[in-house]
């Protein structure tokens, strides 16, 4: 009775100067985070309702209520539409008193809400999305790019696979600006280690018959065929490259950029020896299980795949950084989250630069043959550890007008 | 490389086969089509989400009763023809009296239910489905590695679609629904059961259209969104073909196939275009299409 | 199979006992309570941008019922106007410095020339025909859209499309100005698209809709009718789609996917066609439940779907049509005088 008396009472004296002086610049006495991702389409499971899920445990794991802090957690479907996202982002800011956005994933989105932040003075915490333009030509004191970007996959997975023999390569590339931007950049690593681009074939975005593209690469003999694409026209690719028996005849497949939720959806028959790069697995240690066993019984038994993890980790950070300055003026609290490093039980010890990059080690992974897997989702077996430093492009290659030369 | 037009020829058999292939699909799903908008003048937009339902059945079919891939080709068209049936006497039979344009906005909507329900319960990555064992591997042809599956797509649409012709143009039952469309009244006179041979039709281009679906599942990711994004397409290979014709749906499906094919081997970026491209042109020089008859 | 008169013929007759076979009176009243609606909205609580989206919607989507509603045609393609514009506007806005009010004409009389070309290929076919050229072609603009990303950004889009000043003289950064531009740009077209309609032109229009023979046999050349009908209806949607991408300051390619096309021909049908406020109400309508179900992102697809059918196999004349039929029901059991 004692101990719970005084705890009360104690809750209650912190709440008034914890809460008084907050308020004073906590705009409207609440932080409002909204989580705007893709719950309709091509990467609901990649993102969607899941990000929603890691903001939630964010906030509850940052232990908001007891340090006095209002914190609430709304989400929206930008349906992978420029449009639709930045009009939900502009009735957030302008109506809705949301002080940060979470995850977009969709570069052509990112780059709408990454503008409409800074322009409205907020703070915009990107997981999903891949341009590395979002923290080079597309720079903004509003903006932290965290889990991955095109020239961190391109680097990765290109620069491990080309040092460990694969020096010719083919390519598949959607055609459009993303999938250019990653052929572009994963050729240019290719090239450095002093490997050879034996050929490239773009196909339209969204194609379901990859037959013909992948007979030229059949025919090319490269070692390696490069996947310069995502979501379903990845795993048609796969699916398909199995079927011709690409890699039972000696080729391997480089997924430029594939998430768990992709794999679980092939199945390992079919994914297996597919190599890939991500920033945050689940199997690798028990702080990453426990907290991915959390997630899973929160999101329908699906496991979280690295945007997830990025929109938790960020989250954290965030709270972390507006717990600190009492306030949670958007170009404010990003300075404060560049200021203060970071440590999180997903992504670890890392920091965020001044371009708005945040820096963390990548982890070159290979797919697991059905027999390797106890269960579902354990599918990766981490190859190579890609540290910090290396794992993303250097600042000054970035042109962005934030960085002083 | 690939972008020079010298191709050598042994890989540009390999491609004509592919094209061939994936033509046999546009075939198979664009018969659906024809025959339900041949005969019956119905412009079925649902046809995509009705493939899709197809290889979800198939999916189906397997988690939950362990039922594998041959009993699913026969089961699933069954199953999904009657859903068609379903909807066909529930919401079609109040639009017929209507302009055409009605059908065509139903089953628009009708589609995207279809697939947003689907989203909604199985996101959209996709469910894998296997090849069955029977038909893996493949056939070492010299200019390519032909993987037995495809074979077998080729071969069962070839004998689906020349059998659907031959009983709608050759057989008794085939002469009574071509008659029907022509004069429903006098055909109905003579004591031949119309609706019902209209319901009838409608289920099996439906059914067609699953039987499609579980053919693709186990090469393309069984998705929701499958169908939406060849819809078009097949729209484009039945308007070419001309709409009421089988033959011409048949011919057309597997003759872009193969444009198609070529297409993806000298301009890839492109080929997706290329049939609207073909469709512009036909409509303006010959809109009843290329077998059809204006009507 | 049989086929009685043209979709829009019913609604029509419905329709047209509203805003009155030509009443200029009831429609300047009705035209004046919503401008004054729409002039207050903002300062009692409703968000302008969502406003100034429904605006453009509007707009488009009388543009496209004038070409439906009045001309018979339903053309599937409609997004190529809209997109076209859209892109064009932003391009010239960013990229060449355009002031606001040259970058929308410039991006109109893209449209109108776009409209002119896809016209004439399409025009000289009737029906499910006509629908389906205007399909391919706007197909067609879609994937060039995507291959050309130094013009459109392909996937990106055109982005941070400066708003600009309006005659050199308005700051079009605040939202109540812009919102005021826009409600003046949606009016003067409505009004315009009206007197069109009730105009000699548009009388020989819907002549040719009801009974195309008999008009070319009093000497119409129906087909000079039909294209510049066409030509009209994507000028005005050029032109809701060139204030569309200065309001959000970007052109994607969303505007020019086929959902677009079937987009504004739900808002049409539901709002009722053949009508002049129909597609007004049909647009809000539409993006409001956008709107409000985003927090619920999967139930947008199903939600229009549903509403696609029910409305085909039930509420064929529309909100309005259905007010103006039950209106006229009224009228008639008054023994109402006219």
């Amino acid at each position: 009775m004692k101990g719970i008396k005084r705890s009360l009472i104690g809750l209650a004296v912190a709440a008034m100067f914890g809460t008084g002086a907050a308020q004073a610049q906590i705009s409207d006495g609440v932080v409002k985070i909204g989580v705007l991702s893709d719950m309709s389409s091509l990467y609901t499971d990649i993102a969607g309702k899941g990000s929603f899920v890691a903001a939630q445990m964010a906030v509850e794991d940052f232990g908001a209520a007891a340090k006095g802090l209002k914190v609430e957690v709304v989400s929206a479907d930008h349906q992978n539409k420029p449009d639709v996202g930045s009009t939900v982002a502009r009735q957030w800011y302008d109506v809705d008193k949301v002080d940060a956005i979470f995850d977009v994933p969709t570069s052509s989105v990112a780059l709408a809400v990454n503008q409409i932040t800074k322009d409205k003075g907020k703070a915009f915490i990107v997981s999903g999305a891949a341009s590395s333009d979002l923290t080079g030509k597309a720079c903004s004191p509003n903006t932290v790019h965290w889990t991955y970007d095109t020239w961190m996959l391109a680097n990765g997975t290109g620069g491990a696979l080309v040092k460990t023999g694969g020096d010719t390569w083919f390519f598949l590339t959607a055609d459009y600006a993303f999938g250019l931007a990653l052929e572009r950049d994963t050729e240019a690593v290719v090239l450095k280690n002093n490997g050879k681009v034996l050929g490239k074939v773009r196909h339209p975005l969204n194609t379901s018959d990859f037959s013909s593209f992948l007979l030229q690469a059949q025919a090319s003999k490269a070692k390696v065929i490069g996947l310069a694409n995502a979501g379903g026209d990845t795993t048609n690719a796969i699916k398909q490259a199995a079927e011709f028996g690409i890699v039972k005849g000696g080729q391997s497949l480089a997924g430029l950029l594939v998430f768990l939720s992709d794999v679980h959806a092939l199945g390992l028959p079919t994914a297996q020896g597919l190599v890939v790069t991500n920033t945050f697995y689940w199997d690798m240690d028990d702080q990453k299980r426990a907290w991915a066993k959390r997630f899973a019984a929160r999101n329908d038994g699906k496991y979280p795949t690295m945007v997830h993890a990025g929109v938790y980790a960020g989250a954290l950070h965030y709270l972390k950084a507006v717990e600190a300055l009492k306030s949670d003026d958007g170009t404010k609290v990003v300075a404060k989250m560049k200021e203060m490093p970071t440590d999180d039980p997903l992504f670890g010890k890392g920091t965020i630069r001044p371009d708005g990059r945040k820096i963390h080690p990548a982890y070159l992974v290979e797919v697991k043959k059905p027999s390797e897997s106890k269960g579902p989702y354990d599918y990766y077996k981490v190859r190579a550890t890609i540290p910090a430093d290396q794992a993303f492009r250097p600042m000054a290659d970035g042109e962005c007008p934030l960085v002083k030369k | 490389m690939t972008e020079i037009f010298g191709v050598p020829t042994q890989a540009l058999f390999g491609q004509l086969l592919i094209g061939l292939i994936n033509g046999a699909f546009y075939a198979m799903l664009s018969l659906g089509l024809a025959v339900i908008f041949g005969l019956l003048n119905i412009i079925n937009f649902t046809h995509g989400a009705q493939y899709m339902l197809g290889a979800f059945c198939a999916y189906f079919l397997l988690q939950l009763t362990g039922v594998g891939y041959w009993w699913s080709l026969v089961l699933a068209p069954i199953i999904v023809g009657a859903i068609g049936i379903v909807i066909e006497r529930t919401m079609l039979v109040r639009l017929y009296k209507l302009d055409h344009l009605y059908g065509l906005l139903l089953t628009f909507g009708l589609a995207l239910v279809l697939q947003g329900l689907f989203t909604n319960y199985y996101g959209s990555s996709g469910m894998p489905y296997r090849i069955p064992e029977e038909l893996n591997g493949g056939f070492n042809l010299g200019f390519m590695f032909l993987p037995k599956y495809r074979a077998w797509v080729i071969g069962s649409s070839i004998v689906i679609c020349l059998g659907t012709w031959f009983v709608i143009e050759r057989t008794k039952l085939g002469s009574y629904l071509r008659a029907a469309t022509e004069n429903p009244s006098l055909v109905q006179a003579f004591g031949i059961n119309v609706p019902r041979m209209i319901t009838l039709t409608y289920g099996f281009g439906v059914a067609l259209a699953a039987f499609a679906g579980v053919m693709a599942a186990p090469i393309y990711q069984v998705n929701p969104q499958m169908g939406a994004n060849l819809i078009i397409v097949v729209f484009a290979v039945v308007v070419i073909g001309g709409m009421g014709s089988i033959l011409g749906a048949i011919i057309t499906g597997f003759g872009l196939g193969v444009i198609e094919g070529l297409t993806k081997v000298f301009y890839p970026e492109a080929s997706n275009t290329v049939i609207f491209v073909i469709m512009v042109i036909v409509l303006l020089i010959k809109p009843a299409g290329l077998f059809g008859k204006e009507r | 199979m049989a086929t009685t008169a043209a979709p829009p013929a019913a609604a029509a007759a419905a329709g047209e006992v509203i805003g009155a076979a030509g009443d200029t009176r009831t429609f300047a009243i009705a035209t004046l309570a919503m401008a004054l609606a729409f002039a207050v909205a903002p300062h009692v609580g409703v968000y302008p941008v969502f406003l100034m989206k429904a605006l453009c919607f509007a707009l488009f989507a009388c543009a496209f019922n004038l070409l439906i509603g009045f001309g018979g045609l339903l053309s599937f393609g409609h997004a190529m106007f809209l997109g076209v514009a859209g892109y064009a506007s932003a391009y010239s806005a960013k990229n060449w410095g355009f002031p606001p009010e040259l970058a929308i004409l410039f991006a109109t009389a893209v449209a109108a020339l776009l409209g002119l070309v896809s016209g004439a290929l399409a025009i000289r076919r009737q029906g499910i025909y006509f629908a389906m050229i205007t399909l391919a072609l706007a197909q067609m603009v879609y994937f060039f859209c995507l291959q050309a990303p130094a013009i459109t950004g392909g996937e990106d889009g055109i982005q941070s499309v400066p708003r600009g000043r309006l005659f050199g003289v308005l700051d079009l950064s605040s939202t109540l100005a812009l919102y005021y531009v826009v409600l003046v740009i949606f009016l003067t077209a409505f009004v315009l698209i009206y007197r069109i309609i009730y105009s000699p032109f548009g009388n020989v229009l819907k002549a040719i809709r009801e009974n195309e023979p008999r008009a070319i046999s009093l000497g119409y050349d129906a087909e000079r009718y039909k294209l510049l009908a066409f030509v009209l209806s994507a000028t005005l949607s050029g032109l809701a789609g060139a204030t569309k991408a200065i309001v959000f300051q970007l052109a994607s390619l969303t505007d020019v996917h086929w959902s677009m096309s079937g987009e504004v021909v739900l808002m049409t049908l539901l709002g009722g066609m053949g009508t002049i406020f129909g597609p007004v109400v049909g647009a809000f309508v539409i993006i409001g439940l956008e709107n409000y179900l985003s927090g619920f992102g999967q139930w947008v697809t199903v939600i229009t779907g549903a509403i696609f059918v029910v409305c085909v196999l039930a509420f064929r004349r529309g909100v309005v049509g259905e007010i103006g039929a039950w209106w006229a029901r009224r009228k008639g059991r008054l023994g109402g005088r006219s």
